[in-house]
């Protein structure tokens, strides 16, 4: 019997789809159950720590991020057809629509333009460029959305892409936190914020709260995409009024 | 099963094309999700199965963002670069984006509420 190097089954596994998607799944439930074991502290996040560990495990690897997708694009894919699956939630709550319309529409006004103008402001009073300016506007949005408006506005997609993630990342793991800790108690309320500010990472975290806090989440997310992208145009002329 | 997944992906795969034959500002998926609501009202219920799939891709939501997040990585040096401009706008900016939401919605909710009462009481 010959006996393979264990390099070689590296080699081979490294590159197989099968191996980076199931390493996804095992790492993702290793973390899920370690948060349980800790008392489900909040901060303890599993989307976070396994984001780092497979970093981490890639960077040691010196595996290309490309390679990794190859599997982990499985999981990837599913976000569309789950986003369609938010439409269920959102059914079953279809009977307080008409009394909640008014204030997520105000809520998802005063929520897009505050989530610009928030990051857009901070940003250059720390001396940020014109071009990280603009990559920064749309973080609160989606990912697709984000960055086809930081195109069209001549920031850099790819940037907006990592800090759309960042974002998601914050408002999952200091939102409900934060929201509680000013008093909100209603699940309309948290969710909207969560979906408006930190779109599908928030609405993500929004439903490990419950369906209701979900479904708003949900629908806050799709409508403050909308909202942000007409919203944006306005940015560069803005940012020219006060003479950045 | 596999005919509400396929309700699920039909809804899906007109959403991105009716956002890509109109050059619309929302992702394809969002879209998909309004249609699969209208959809259901024209229904008039959730059948099962349908419920069932649904809330079986809803229950790891936060796992599909893992592929997306590792992207990061990708893009260290430039993160890196702007880091203290990044970091503030980052935290802070979705901090009070979060808090600016939520009060405006509690107020307007509150007020909403208020009128119903005094219109009940009339």
């Amino acid at each position: 019997m010959t006996e393979i190097p264990l390099e070689t089954l590296w080699v081979y596994l490294a590159a197989r789809p099968l191996f980076w998607l199931t390493l996804t799944l095992l790492v993702w439930l290793g973390a899920r159950r370690l948060q349980v074991w800790c008392g489900g502290m909040a901060l303890l996040n599993p989307v976070v720590l396994t984001i780092a560990i497979l970093i981490a495990l890639l960077q040691l690897t010196h595996t290309p991020y490309a390679q990794y997708f190859d599997g982990a694009q499985f999981i990837h894919f599913l976000l569309g057809p789950a986003t369609v699956a938010l439409a269920i939630p959102l059914y079953r709550l279809r009977a307080e629509l008409h009394v909640l319309a008014l204030p997520i529409a105000v809520a998802l006004i005063v929520g897009a333009v505050v989530a610009i103008v928030s990051a857009v402001g901070l940003a250059a009073l720390f001396g940020a460029d014109h071009a990280v300016l603009l990559s920064l506007a749309p973080k609160s949005v989606t990912t697709p959305v984000a960055m086809g408006i930081a195109e069209k506005l001549g920031g850099i997609p790819a940037l907006t892409a990592a800090l759309v993630v960042l974002t998601g990342l914050i408002g999952a793991l200091f939102g409900v936190g934060l929201l509680r800790g000013i008093g909100i108690r209603d699940p309309a309320v948290i969710g909207v914020a969560l979906g408006t500010a930190a779109h599908g990472m928030g609405t993500a975290r929004a439903f490990q709260l419950g369906h209701r806090e979900g479904a708003m989440a949900g629908l806050a997310m799709g409508l403050s995409a909308v909202l942000t992208a007409l919203l944006l145009p306005l940015l560069p002329r803005g940012l020219a009024l006060l003479g950045m | 099963m596999i005919q509400a997944l396929t309700l699920i992906l039909t809804c899906q795969l007109l959403g991105e094309s009716i956002v890509l034959l109109f050059d619309l500002p929302l992702p394809g998926p969002v879209l998909g999700m309004l249609l699969l609501f209208l959809w259901l009202l024209v229904r008039g219920g959730v059948s099962v199965p349908v419920a069932e799939a649904a809330d079986g891709l809803l229950a790891h939501l936060p796992l599909l963002f893992i592929p997306a997040g590792v992207g990061v990585m990708v893009h260290w040096a430039l993160l890196r670069a702007h880091w203290q401009a990044l970091g503030a706008a980052l935290l802070l900016g979705t901090l009070i984006a979060l808090v600016a939401t939520a009060l405006a919605m509690q107020v307007t909710l509150w007020l909403v509420r208020r009128v119903r009462a005094v219109r009940g009481r009339s």
